[in-house]
C-alpha cells in the first residue's frame, strides 16, 4: 500500500517544504520507504532544505517526459536509507506538468515498493498545487496562526474537498490533518496569537502536529539538514510528534503551553 | 514582562483575528456553494426532469449542501406554482 500525502497551504513562507522535508525523514527513519517530491515547478527548494541540491542531474519534469528513468532522477538520501528526493525542475514552465504524467510517476512508485509519497506544493491555487493534491489520500495543512495564512487554508479545504481525484470518483475524503507552525506560546497566552484550539475551531480540522518558532530552522535551512534531524531541537521534537500521529499513534500534544515561571521571574522580568 | 506589565492592559488581538475570520470564513464557505462543484450541473438536471411534470420556476428550485458533525447533507427544495396545486 502507497501512500500519498500532499503538504499544502495556499500561502507561500508558512514552512510547506521545511515540514515535507521533516516528515519525509521521520517516516523514513522509522524505516518506511519515502519518496518527496517537488512539485513548485520552476523554483525548485526541496533540494536545499534537503542538502542534496548538488546532485540533481534530472528532476521530475524529466521523468514526466521521458527523458530519463525514474531511478535515475531519484536521489538517494545519504543520511537516511529508505528516503529518496525527487528535484522539481527549474527551467521549465509550469505547464509542463500534466495528471497523466504524475500518475504515471506515482504508480511506478508503488510498483517500486514506495511506502509514502509526500508532495510538496508550490504555493497559490494554481497547476501545480492542484497536481500536488489531486492523487492524495492525505492532506497536511500547514496554517500559521495568522489570519492571512488560515483563510488561504480554508480555500485550499475548499478545494482538496472537490478537486481531487478522491472527490471526483466519490471515493471517500482526502484525510486532512493541520499543521500548525511558528507557534509561539508566550504570544498565545499574552492573547496576542491565535491558539492551537483557535485555529483548529475554525477550520474544523484534527491537529497531527503543532510547531514551535524556532531559531532552528533557519540552521537547519542554512545546513541543508531537515530540521527534524537535530536531535536537540522542540521543533524536531514536534515534527517527531507529527510523524507518530500520521502513522496513527496517539500523542500527546507538546509545546504549546509557556513554561510556568515562578515568582520572582514574573515580578522581575526574564 | 516585568511589574509594569501588570499595569498595562493590552487588546486581546487574538481575539479580534478569530472573530474575523469566523466571519469572513464562513461568508467564503457560503459563497463558494459550500459543497461540490457539481450543484450547479445538478441544479439544472433536476430542474429540467420536474419541468417534464410540472412548470416551475427556475428560482423556485434550491439546492444546499450543509454540514454538520462532519456529516453532509444535500438539501433540495422546489416551490410549485400556485395552479399546478
Amino acid at each position: 500500500m502507497t501512500e500519498i500525502i500532499v503538504v499544502t497551504s495556499g500561502k507561500g513562507g508558512v514552512g510547506k517544504t521545511t515540514t515535507s522535508a521533516s516528515l519525509a525523514c521521520g517516516l523514513a527513519r522509522r524505516g518506511k520507504k519515502v519518496a518527496v517530491i517537488d512539485f513548485d515547478i520552476g523554483l525548485r527548494n526541496l533540494d536545499l532544505i534537503m542538502g542534496c541540491e548538488r546532485r540533481v542531474v534530472y528532476d521530475f519534469v524529466n521523468v514526466i517526459q521521458g527523458e530519463c528513468t525514474l531511478k535515475q532522477a531519484l536521489i538517494k538520501d545519504k543520511r537516511l536509507e529508505t528516503l529518496y528526493v525527487l528535484a522539481a525542475s527549474q527551467t521549465r514552465d509550469k505547464d509542463a506538468l500534466s495528471s497523466e504524467g504524475v500518475r504515471r510517476v506515482f504508480d511506478d512508485l508503488t510498483a517500486d515498493g514506495f511506502e509514502y509519497i509526500v508532495c510538496d506544493s508550490p504555493a497559490g491555487i494554481e497547476k501545480g498545487a492542484h497536481l500536488a493534491m489531486y492523487f492524495a489520500d492525505r492532506a497536511v495543512v500547514v496554517v500559521n496562526p495568522e489570519v492571512s495564512s488560515v483563510r488561504d487554508s480554508d480555500r485550499i479545504l475548499g478545494l482538496l474537498s472537490a478537486k481531487t481525484l478522491r472527490a471526483e470518483q466519490g471515493n471517500g475524503q482526502v484525510k486532512e490533518h493541520l499543521l500548525l507552525t511558528r507557534y509561539s506560546p508566550k504570544r498565545v497566552a499574552t492573547g496576542e496569537m491565535m491558539s492551537v484550539g483557535d485555529v483548529k475551531e475554525i477550520l474544523g480540522l484534527d491537529v497531527v502536529g503543532v510547531v514551535p518558532e524556532s531559531v532552528d530552522v533557519l540552521a537547519a535551512s542554512n545546513a541543508g539538514i531537515p530540521v527534524i534531524l537535530n536531535e536537540n531541537s522542540d521543533v524536531s521534537r514536534a515534527y517527531e510528534d507529527a510523524v507518530a500521529r500520521l502513522l496513527g499513534e496517539t500523542v500527546p500534544l507538546r509545546f504549546v503551553d509557556e513554561p510556568k515561571k515562578g515568582f520572582f521571574a514574573r515580578m522581575f522580568g526574564g | 514582562m516585568g511589574l509594569l506589565a501588570l499595569f498595562r492592559r493590552s487588546p486581546p488581538s487574538a481575539h479580534v483575528a478569530k472573530e474575523r475570520l469566523r466571519i469572513i470564513i464562513q461568508q467564503e464557505r457560503n459563497a463558494r456553494g459550500g459543497g461540490p462543484d457539481y450543484l450547479p450541473l445538478l441544479r439544472r438536471e433536476l430542474l429540467e426532469v420536474i419541468r417534464k411534470y410540472v412548470n416551475v420556476d427556475p428560482a423556485a428550485v434550491q439546492i444546499n449542501v450543509e454540514r454538520e458533525d462532519g456529516q453532509e447533507v444535500l438539501e433540495f427544495s422546489v416551490a410549485l406554482p400556485e395552479k399546478a396545486r
